[in-house]
């Protein structure tokens, strides 16, 4: 057998060659930090030698208890609202009304906002002299403001960071959720109607198994970020309201102990592996299965 | 079947379903659009009406809290740092994930799904445990602190989904024409660059500001790898919490607009882009 002309032996090769300088630079700048946030997590920063140190620090710090609750309390608060809304919202433009197409731009707008900014926009409003309480005080249904910042406040400060990320996050549960609903054949619904299904049948028994796949991708995906959430946080609340990647950020450049940042790292990705692993195994969706 | 007696006309229940859907299309709206006419609202009113509790929505406006935050309090410069990072960003991303992602729609070739898998899971990774190893490295490379070391950083965070979305845009342009330019005598390369780029382009380029907007809004990377050379989002975390609200307002304005222009240019392309990304 003669080897195959040169060009079809570039051809077989091509591939790897476009994907070469990707993969090297995945390789160093996401594979080296990886390598390195284990080493620096479990090194002694005093004596170098491999230790567990870091996470004893950590487990012993109150701080970090508290931003571990914080942090899952947020999202178990924040994600059901978030995918309740963005279900209704897609189902609303997916009536494909007169003027769904300027709603689903306006819906999509907070996409572009980021959490910093979704945070001084909140402020504005819930501030002591925000427009909520001017304007509840001017209708006198408020006499003294509602304070919702400050350590003392720390129970309304939670609640100015749901309000947050309900405003700002609620869009990308929205655009995974709204692409799954486009993806469902009308023929199916038109059939159903046929039978004379209600439109709670059809919700029950056609959009909601067929928007499992999406609704599957919306909650991991938020729930990534949510593990991550920070900017929102430390602008509205500092400290106040402890999360794992704001203690993360105080470690790495208030106390300037790379190896207690490291370690939360590893954490916050741990929890992620761990919480997507859960997800993918147990919301698996169910073609095959028939009733 | 039984008949069931309807309390309701047919042409009754209509309105009271349009009512429902364009009452909750306005309640949708308002809920999205009036925390943003309110910063802005915010930012260009004199501390006068700001700080006067009987006046809801102020009646005098001023630039001078804008004029002073970009120019006076460093702004400016960290407006040109998120532009020169997202831009540099958006370069070595392209760069290094368009042949990626060109790799992954024309071809099947051993070891693709790992490759695609290996993508796929670096999205899944927090910035945080890319982001803090680099500063030791930064320190020894000498790229602390400095804009480059930035957009290295967030091109690592933006690759993995630039090359999806090049991969699903190049897969949207049929492969027969590149293919029947290749029989016209074009070499690979040739019919590359004739045919198929030129018919992804207008996806490539809300890409691109897909990618502009998320190394923009990135605060964690920016806040923790530099220490003057602050993007805007880095800029204003650290200095936002010591300064007067209307300074902090004006920091929300101007943070919120260059994003919303971005979208308003790429509108039609970037749901579909936000869907294939996040899937």
């Amino acid at each position: 057998m003669s080897k195959p002309p040169l060009g079809v032996r570039i051809q077989r090769f091509l591939p790897y060659f476009l994907f070469a300088p990707a993969l090297s630079y995945i390789m160093v700048l996401v594979g080296y930090p990886l390598i390195q946030a284990v080493q620096l997590a479990f090194t002694d920063p005093s004596t170098g030698a491999f230790s567990s140190v870091n996470f004893q620090t950590l487990f012993n710090d109150p701080h970090f208890w508290d931003a571990l609750r914080n942090t899952f309390l947020l999202a178990l608060i924040v994600i059901p609202i978030q995918v309740f809304l963005a279900l209704i919202i897609a189902l609303l433009i997916n009536t494909r009304f007169k003027g769904h197409n300027t709603l689903l731009y306006i819906v999509t707008l907070p996409l572009t906002i980021s959490d910093v900014a979704a945070g001084l926009i909140w402020y504005s409003i819930l501030a002591p002299r925000g427009f909520l309480n001017k304007f509840l005080i001017n209708v006198h249904i408020i006499s003294k403001p509602i304070y919702f910042f400050g350590y003392a406040f720390r129970h309304m400060e939670f609640l100015a960071l749901v309000a947050t990320e309900v405003w700002r996050a609620t869009a990308i549960v929205f655009v995974i959720i709204f692409a799954g609903l486009q993806m469902i054949s009308r023929d199916y619904l038109e059939a159903a109607e046929v039978f004379g299904a209600t439109f709670r049948q059809k919700l029950r028994y056609i959009i909601l198994p067929l928007l499992k796949p999406s609704l599957q991708a919306a909650l991991l995906i938020r729930t990534l970020f949510a593990l991550q959430i920070f900017g929102v946080v430390w602008i509205l609340a500092g400290r106040d309201i402890p999360v794992l990647a704001g203690e993360a950020y105080y470690w790495q450049t208030d106390v300037r102990n790379y190896h207690v940042a490291s370690a939360y790292a590893i954490i916050i990705a741990l929890i992620s592996i761990i919480i997507s692993f859960i997800y993918i195994t147990t919301l698996k969706p169910h073609y095959a299965r028939r009733e | 079947m039984t008949m069931r007696k309807e309390i309701f006309t047919p042409e009754k229940k209509q309105q009271i379903y349009r009512l429902l859907l364009y009452g909750g299309a306005v309640i949708v709206s308002v809920w999205i659009l009036a925390p943003i006419a309110l910063i802005a609202l915010a930012a260009l009113s004199t501390p006068r009406d700001l700080y006067d509790i009987h006046k809801v929505l102020p009646t005098s406006f001023t630039l001078d809290h804008m004029y002073k935050l970009l120019f006076v309090l460093g702004a400016w410069q960290a407006l040109i740092n998120s532009i020169l990072v997202a831009l540099l960003t958006i370069g070595l991303s392209f760069l290094l994930g368009l042949p990626a992602g060109y790799a992954l729609s024309r071809f099947i070739f051993p070891g693709r799904d790992t490759l695609k898998l290996l993508v796929l899971t670096t999205r899944m990774f927090p910035v945080m445990i890319l982001a803090i190893p680099l500063t030791v490295l930064y320190i020894q490379l000498g790229l602390s602190d400095t804009l480059v070391g930035v957009a290295l950083a967030h091109t690592s965070m933006v690759l993995p989904f630039v090359i999806l979305i090049t991969s699903s845009i190049f897969a949207s342009v049929p492969v027969e024409y590149e293919e029947a330019a290749m029989i016209f005598g074009l070499s690979h390369a040739k019919a590359f660059l004739k045919v198929t780029l030129p018919l992804a382009l207008p996806g490539l380029a809300a890409s691109a500001i897909f990618t502009f907007i998320m190394s923009w809004n990135e605060v964690f990377v920016a806040a923790i790898l530099t220490f003057t050379n602050r993007t805007l989002p880095a800029h204003i975390l650290t200095t936002a919490l010591a300064s007067p609200d209307y300074f902090k307002f004006a920091a929300g304005l101007i943070m919120t607009i260059p994003a919303m222009i971005f979208v308003f240019i790429a509108r039609k392309y970037l749901v579909t882009m936000w869907g294939i990304t996040l899937r």
